[in-house]
């Protein structure tokens, strides 16, 4: 059976278990579903709160509006990775993210929101693809815009030897349940170990891990 | 002399044969892959068409021209063409979108965005229907019809300050963060 373990960051390693992997829904439409305790965790945290708002930067789609919505949240949806595609494409991304007008403007028009605006935020796997400086300021924006007790999900690979990650849609299938379909492979800007990942958050309240067997490390951060 | 052709089998009858269909190039008409039927009855704005100012309609209305202004239709359907170019804050009882809407949408019954769309705005809705392949960049409210007078609903939190591109509901004339593919 399919089972992630939540684990200490300072006490664990990756699991290095091989893994069964995502399971295939669709085989038409290559989409995989995924059992995720980091998504579970973080709407048990967020509760039952009529009108909180959540940030999801996996782009709409039918299943997790309907999700996130039918829970009586407000949704703030956009695709953040075509967002950096557009912005920083096609070429080297790493390279044009060091260009500090294009990514001022991508801060600008991608996290355009008054402080306190979410209660979470969905980030997936995202914060892989930001080189520093550029992660530092989306970091220092999420911070910003999330209100202090809000939570957020973040997704990073546990492989550190990995050269190209599979890039995911997220879309979510159920309270603990992600279904997945590959957008492409492209290498991440960085790739964290657990201190990397605690130094990266250094100013949240908390953090909680989740190691899965395809070799994710799945973090709630507690702003 | 009839010659025959190479191809032709010997059991076929003495009949001219039918000359080879001449293969050039038809007109290409044009791909309307998901472009609905204009209804009978519905009041449409063309493509070649481009309108500043207010749209108000107490019938159904179908857009597939450039819109820049406000389009309320409160009590009927709006569809934005494959074509249409809105950039507009639109108000309906039911919108469905083929083409591009930059500004807000609100739709008391339901939103329909179908793939190919491309929507960045706030919307405000009593359900939401998006097909795959859609892009929207925004906020979603779904607004659940108010309960009897006896049963008291959980208050909604104070949204966030309006400001521009802000997911705030209350931002009624944003110009939406630039989208910068479009």
């Amino acid at each position: 059976m399919f089972r992630d373990r939540a684990k200490s960051v300072s006490r664990h390693g990756p699991d290095s278990q091989s893994a069964p992997g995502p399971q295939p829904v669709s085989a038409s439409a290559e989409v995989y579903a995924r059992h995720s305790h980091g998504l579970e965790e973080f709407f048990r945290a967020l509760g039952p709160g009529e009108g909180l708002c959540v940030l999801d930067w996996a782009g709409a789609s039918q299943a997790s509006i309907s999700f996130i919505t039918e829970r009586g949240f407000r949704l703030y949806s956009e695709d953040f990775y075509q967002l950096l595609e557009t912005h920083f494409g096609p070429d080297d991304w790493y390279a044009a993210q060091q260009d500090q007008a294009r990514a001022a403007r991508f801060l600008e028009q991608t996290l355009p929101f008054p402080p306190a605006s979410f209660d979470g935020a969905l980030l997936w796997d995202m914060l892989e693809y930001l080189a520093s400086p550029l992660l530092e300021a989306v970091l220092a924006r999420l911070y910003q815009i999330v209100k202090r007790g809000g939570y957020m999900l973040a997704i990073f690979h546990a492989d550190e030897r990995v050269e190209r990650a599979p890039v995911y849609r997220y879309r979510i299938g159920g309270p603990d349940t992600l279904w997945l379909s590959l957008r492409e492979m492209r290498r991440p800007a960085q790739l964290f170990n657990n201190r990397a990942i605690e130094k990266l958050f250094r100013e949240a309240h908390s953090l909680k891990f989740f190691l899965t067997r395809d070799h994710l490390r799945e973090v709630i951060v507690r702003r | 002399m009839w010659k025959r052709r190479e191809d032709e089998t010997p059991s076929r009858p003495p009949v001219p044969p039918a000359p080879e269909p001449v293969r050039e190039p038809a007109p290409a008409l044009p791909a309307r892959p998901s472009e609905p039927e204009i209804p009978r009855g519905v009041a449409a704005i063309g493509k070649s068409v481009k309108i500043k100012g207010q749209i108000f309609s107490r019938e159904d209305l179908y857009l597939d021209g450039e819109i820049e202004g406000t389009v309320e239709v409160p009590e009927n359907r709006v569809t934005i063409g494959p074509h249409g170019r809105l950039q507009a804050s639109v108000k309906a009882r039911e919108v469905v979108v083929l083409g591009t809407v930059n500004g807000n949408v609100e739709a008391s019954e339901k939103i329909d965005i179908r793939k190919e769309a491309r929507l960045v705005g706030d919307i405000k809705t009593g359900r939401i229907v998006i097909e795959d392949g859609a892009y929207f960049k925004g906020s979603i409210d779904i607004v659940r019809e108010a309960p009897k007078p006896q049963g008291a609903q959980p208050a909604r939190t104070a949204p966030p300050p309006a400001q521009p591109g802000a997911p705030g509901p209350q931002a009624t004339s944003p110009a939406p963060p630039a989208d910068p593919k479009r």
